[in-house]
């Protein structure tokens, strides 16, 4: 027989306002396996944790019960604290009284019965808990970062500066994600590149960051610590060994077809790097567009192109994984109302930052893309498709109240006479300096905000005409525009679908990537050794970003920071002679942790790997998946003592 | 004669059953002769000419083993049992009624009263005109005669006695059935409450396991009679239902060799409590839709669940009764 000690907790009157303690501790006292039973006020207390050791030593306790708090908040405090007595952490379990009892129940006598019988539930699971010892994993420590825009080069930044080797993986040709295409960020209006440009090279010149673009992952297995990934290489038909970023072979390409960077505003060749200053500075050959005509090898003074190259994959053994892969706009094809992306003077934000930017396709005059004049009336539309979940997206996309009221005063400033009218549904400014910035564009700019939502717009006569309403003066509003921009809302990439399949992380039902917790662990995945930061995880601006980013980077740095890993036990194991290997706990389980041994003919755990998520316990048909000190018969005696 | 006595005393009574189970100890053919040197068979109706009153003449404990097939549903079998029970030192459920409920605890779907109305006034068969159901007692010109009660639910025979030992199986093969008694005569039994049986699930000996793929994931269900099957492909990988992984082994696949997918009738390992649940919580595990409608029609294109997933365990499962399901 297993000797339990039982320690009830008052927490003040958190638990004692409700629960009758005393009544409680007589209640239990007679309960089989229970050999002691002591109540005080603070357990978590330094006093607390020194009554319950001393009663483990002087009582000879095999295992203790805390009935206090929830274990999410001192099942550690009390699990460390019974080690310095030398029991098992694993032989220590919490009886939740507090927010599963007290704390939603008013009466005393209803209380303390269900007290009563939550602590003996956990006791009935205590008597069959086994001691466990952690599992230990060697750790490789080594980061890949996935995306290589502000998020991914800041965590890769932050990891390498703290001396590990990382390898940043960047799906274009260049490093510099969509923060390369802005303008000027708000509200301190910075020239975006001039601020990025620096963080680009020093990515592309530090000692322990290995640059590969122009590729994506496709095969992720492993687990924490000891992850292998197979990176594709897509083909560039340029050698970039040999490759000196000249730029002869751009200037004597004779085709010419629109540029993704400047949002199809201005044009590129078929051979091209994204900007100018793109990091790598190396040239790629877009095959679509490509004729084949070879100038550019003529003109190659390296002789770096090379038409006969293939994509080719590259294998990686990493122990932590940052995944920042970003964003893109909603297209406005999905907006009908505004066009559909059917009307050439409607335009989404992105493509004003190029219209704004000084290395942009208009060299920062804003000029309007169908006829190339300078617009006179600008209507900037918010919410274009963000917060609207009957027809569009229904969350915030939190950036753009900023950059619009940005744009409205980069417009004023380029041109002074032109008036900016922004229709919006309420400004959300909260960050630091952004109210101060809003209040400046709408006091010193003279840029006309209208409270309301645009209904349709149509083209006549060479303007856009906005039909909108102005709910504060409650005015319907017609404006006839030279151009509109669109606030459309920041979605995740096309394809965050495989990416979620790719390293089993969940998504929320808006595509993000779903955080471990989404107050207390915002920059871990539920897969651990899988980070995450930028947009990928939700729509944020540069700052946030930068910090999540660097959050995430200090998550893997902490992680390398030994060389070996502790791994829960609870894990949901095997029992060999019940298990006849009929594999159906295999495709259940999430992490793949579990193989089938066809030899030996049963299913083996990678214990590393599990997660202890149970879905293999309930698929197991045989009950030979059991996980550990939460056994089925375990169970079965908990619900027992909650009925009985 | 004195030889004899020294024989352990053996007895062998049937309950709600199909009579298949008799038919098993009969299936031992020539290695019943060996059985029957060793013991001394005092009780078999279905075999021999014995009588209740032989039974009560012995003492507490006198026979060594009773081997009791069939389920409970009468009277008359409770009473049995329990009179078996008293004067036997060893008690084995034998076949799936008497261990699950088998086949006859299916009828806990139903209300005795509807059971009765259909098997006496509905059935195509019958002529029964002035709707006569059985009754426990009828007063005749000749004076009150009796019927068993029939009980409202079938049980299993742990639910009515104390049983020691289980011998699986619609019906038990032959060499288990020696097995145990071999391990009776030499006294070489595991502890009490075993099954006497393999413990690991029928996958185990299967002889299409090597046709598994490495993940069971399945999109369609489809019923066996109207699948063809390659003889050595995995009935379940390809979407046919089988109770294998849920079963406890040692049957001898003698379905599985007549090509037709494990129905169950060995009941679950030690380590299940109720078979048919645990099936439908693996069966639900490996359909292969994250979609809600798409998975509610795979599963609704299973006919007769609790038919399929309960035919031996019914009366044995966590819910006894179907009203209970409901």
């Amino acid at each position: 027989m297993k000797r339990i000690g039982v320690f009830i907790c008052h927490c003040g009157i958190n638990i004692a306002g409700t629960v009758d303690i005393e009544k409680l501790t007589s209640q239990i006292k007679e309960y089989p396996n229970v050999v002691h039973v002591e109540n005080y006020k603070y357990m978590c207390s330094s006093p607390g944790q020194q009554l319950i050791n001393q009663q483990i030593m002087d009582k000879n306790l095999d295992a203790v019960v805390v009935a206090a708090c929830s274990p999410s908040l001192h099942e550690n405090t009390f699990r460390t604290s019974v080690q310095r007595v030398e029991m098992n952490p694993y032989n220590c379990e919490i009886a939740n009284i507090r927010e599963q009892c007290s704390w939603v129940h008013d009466d005393k006598q209803i209380a303390t019965d269900k007290a009563a019988k939550i602590i003996k539930s956990m006791v009935e699971k205590t008597v069959l808990d086994e001691p466990l010892m952690p599992i230990t994993v060697p750790v490789n420590r080594k980061a890949l970062v996935i995306g290589g825009g502000v998020a991914g080069m800041q965590a890769a930044l932050n990891i390498a500066n703290n001396g590990y080797e990382v390898i940043l993986v960047e799906r274009e040709s260049s490093i510099g994600g969509h923060m390369a295409m802005l303008s000027e960020t708000f509200p301190t209006l910075d020239c975006s590149q001039c601020i990025l440009t620096p963080k680009m090279v020093e990515v592309d010149q530090h000692p322990n960051i290995t640059l590969i673009t122009y590729s994506e992952v496709v095969e992720v297995s492993g687990f924490v610590g000891n992850f292998k990934v197979k990176i594709k290489q897509k083909a560039k038909y340029v050698d970039w060994e040999k490759c000196n970023g000249c730029g002869d072979c751009i200037t004597e390409c004779p085709i010419n077809t629109p540029s993704e960077f400047e949002q199809q505003l201005g044009e590129r060749h078929a051979i091209y790097r994204p900007f100018p200053q793109a990091v790598p500075n190396k040239v790629i050959v877009d095959m679509d567009e490509c004729i084949q005509c070879m100038v550019c090898q003529v003109f190659c003074p390296t002789d770096a192109i090379d038409f006969n190259q293939k994509d080719s994959i590259v294998e990686q053994e990493v122990g932590a994984i940052v995944l920042a892969t970003g964003y893109q706009l909603y297209s406005l094809k999905n907006l009908p109302e505004y066009g559909g992306g059917e009307i050439e003077d409607v335009i989404d934000g992105l493509a004003f930052e190029r219209l704004l930017s000084a290395s942009g396709p208009t060299q920062g005059v804003v000029k309007r893309p169908s006829d190339g004049k300078i617009p006179q009336d600008v209507v900037f539309i918010q919410c274009a498709g963000s917060r609207d979940p009957e027809n569009h997206m229904p969350y915030c996309s939190r950036i753009c109240c900023m950059y619009t009221a940005k744009h409205a005063m980069l417009y004023k400033h380029r041109v002074h006479q032109g008036r900016a009218y922004i229709f919006y549904m309420d400004i959300r400014s909260g960050g630091k300096d952004y109210e101060e910035f809003v209040q400046r564009v709408m006091e010193e700019e003279r840029v006309v905000y209208l409270r309301g939502k645009v209904s349709r717009l149509y083209e006549e006569d060479g303007k856009v005409v906005v039909c909108g309403t102005d709910t504060l003066t409650r005015r319907n509003v017609e404006i006839k525009a030279d151009l509109v921009v669109t606030a459309t809302p920041i979605r995740p990439i096309e394809d965050i679908d495989q990416l979620s399949k790719l390293f089993k992380i969940s998504i929320n039902q808006n595509g993000f990537l779903t955080e471990a917790h989404p107050k207390l662990r915002p920059v871990e995945s539920l897969t651990s050794g899988i980070y995450l930061a930028g947009c990928a995880q939700a729509p944020r601006d540069i700052p946030d970003t930068v910090a999540q980013a660097s959050g995430a980077a200090s998550m893997v740095c902490a992680l390398f920071s030994s060389d070996q890993l502790y791994h829960d036990p609870i894990i949901a194991g095997v029992d060999e002679d019940l298990c006849s290997g009929c594999g159906i706990c295999v495709g259940v389980c999430p992490y793949s942790a579990r193989t089938l041994n066809r030899e030996k003919g049963i299913v083996e755990v990678n214990e590393v790997l599990c997660e202890a998520c149970g879905a293999c316990s309930a698929a197991c048909p045989s009950g030979a998946a059991q996980q550990r000190n939460f056994t089925d018969i375990q169970l079965k005696n908990m619900v027992k003592a909650i009925l009985g | 004669m004195s030889e004899q006595k020294l024989k352990p005393k053996v007895a062998f009574y049937w309950c709600a059953s199909c009579g298949g189970c008799e038919e098993a100890v009969v299936d031992l053919a020539e290695d019943i002769l060996d059985v029957v040197e060793k013991i001394d068979i005092v009780f078999w109706p279905v075999a021999m000419d014995f009588k209740k009153q032989d039974v009560e003449n012995y003492s507490n404990g006198e026979i060594a083993v009773s081997f009791i097939n069939g389920a409970i549903r009468t009277e008359e079998q409770l009473e049995m049992a329990r009179l078996l029970r008293k004067k036997s030192q060893l008690v084995v459920a034998f076949g799936s009624c008497s261990h699950l409920g088998g086949i006859p605890g299916l009828a806990n779907l139903y209300s005795r009263e509807d059971l009765f109305d259909t098997y006496y006034n509905k059935l195509p068969s019958n002529d029964n005109p002035r709707k006569i159901l059985p009754l426990t007692e009828t007063e005749t010109d000749k004076g009150t005669i009796t019927l068993p009660e029939i009980h409202r639910t079938v049980k299993a025979l742990n639910q009515v006695i104390n049983v020691d030992y289980y011998l699986p199986g619609c019906a038990p093969p032959p060499d288990l059935i020696l097995n145990a008694i071999q391990a009776i005569l030499e006294n070489n039994l595991p502890p009490l409450g075993s099954v006497l049986a393999p413990e690991k699930s029928l996958c185990d000996t299967c002889p299409r396991k090597d046709s598994k793929p490495d993940k069971i994931l399945i999109k369609k269900i489809n019923r066996i009679s109207l699948t063809e099957i390659p003889p050595d492909k995995c009935f379940l990988a390809e979407g046919v239902i089988c109770m294998g992984p849920a079963t406890r082994s040692g049957c001898g696949e003698r379905c599985i060799n007549a090509n037709m997918p494990c129905r169950g009738c060995f009941g679950p390992t030690s380590a299940v409590e109720d078979q048919g649940a645990k099936f439908l919580s693996a069966l639900t595990s490996i359909i292969d839709s994250e979609d809600e409608q798409e998975i509610k029609a795979i599963l609704d294109s299973v006919i007769d669940p609790t038919g399929l997933f309960y035919m031996y365990s019914l009366a044995s499962s966590v819910k006894r009764k179907y009203q209970d399901f409901k």
